[in-house]
């Protein structure tokens, strides 16, 4: 299981969980969601160090973080 | 794996109707996070504004009413009064607070109401399309003030915090922002504190929050927070305005 879960289909790609990542762990995605947005993926999964700054600026609530 | 960050219990699962990287959605979960933390959801009851965040029904799983606009102390002010056990907060926006609504607010304030007012400030009327308001920056470029704010035309930005501190019946006031997770983390104290205020009848507490409008800004997401660091709180500074 990952530490972070996006939900593609709430993510509006505004990007300010890639912006806060101190590890860079997260990008846009290339694809679409079903509203038309560039969802956020999280990419680096060893690199993650469960901190929480991307659901914290997350003004969808679109993302869950495990540790 | 073990789960620590997710969506509080008093935020429902609908998703919200706000533009990309808009900082309401923040100050929901931190309003919601709040509430849970406290453990006072089921004896809460929110007063919706007019403006963007007149869908907070939707959003909040806890009770909500909707008061016309501008008057939310007003409408919080009663329930209050008649179900005194009640947490009773309003959340209103700038032009909903300091536009059509001064008097209400000067008003609950004066009188020392024990509610709590979170106020959310992105300076334009967002939810119209990008209207000047009271707080708008001088200079500031909106729908209605394509050239720039002029103070000579349209006066100057209004401080309500600054503005309120004035008034005895007021117990706490603070500015905070949501352009980071450090101010975020702040945020979510002041606004933890106006909470505890009221379940300790302190009475009027209100905390103004700065956040970012990026679509009536005309800028990206990343581009508003960044002004909200450079512009908007050198105009509105960050602090605590009163605190007994």
């Amino acid at each position: 299981m990952e530490k972070v879960i996006i939900d593609a289909d709430k993510c509006k790609g505004c990007a300010l969980c890639i912006e806060a990542c101190p590890k860079k762990c997260l990008i846009l995605s290339d694809t679409f969601n079903k509203a038309g947005y560039r969802p956020a993926v999280f990419t680096q999964k060893d690199a993650c160090i469960s901190c929480g700054f991307c659901f914290q600026v997350c003004p969808d609530i679109a993302i869950e973080i495990y540790t | 794996m073990k789960k620590i960050f997710s969506r509080p219990e008093s935020l429902t699962p609908a998703p919200h109707l706000y533009c990309a990287g808009c900082g309401h959605g923040i100050i929901h979960r931190l309003v919601a996070e709040s509430i849970d933390e406290l453990g006072v959801r089921e004896k809460t009851i929110a007063v919706a504004p007019v403006g963007c965040a007149v869908f907070a029904y939707d959003y909040f799983n806890f009770d909500v009413t909707e008061a016309p606009h501008g008057r939310p102390p007003a409408v919080a002010t009663g329930i209050k009064r008649v179900l005194p056990d009640r947490i009773v907060f309003t959340y209103q926006g700038d032009g909903d607070i300091a536009a059509i609504g001064t008097a209400e607010t000067i008003h609950a304030a004066n009188r020392g109401e024990n509610i709590t007012v979170i106020f959310v400030n992105n300076a334009n009327y967002g939810m119209t399309g990008g209207q000047m308001a009271p707080t708008t920056l001088i200079g500031q470029k909106t729908a209605t003030t394509p050239f720039g704010r002029d103070a000579k035309r349209d006066g100057y930005p209004l401080h309500l915090c600054e503005l309120l501190a004035t008034l005895k019946g007021v117990a706490y006031l603070e500015r905070v922002t949501v352009y980071n997770p450090k101010h975020i983390f702040n945020a979510k104290r002041a606004i933890k504190k106006a909470f505890q205020n009221q379940i300790d009848g302190k009475g009027f507490s209100l905390v103004e929050v700065i956040s970012q409008c990026p679509v009536d800004w005309g800028m990206t997401p990343l581009d508003s927070v960044a002004w909200v660091k450079d512009v908007f709180i050198k105009e509105f500074p960050l602090g605590v305005f009163k605190d007994i």
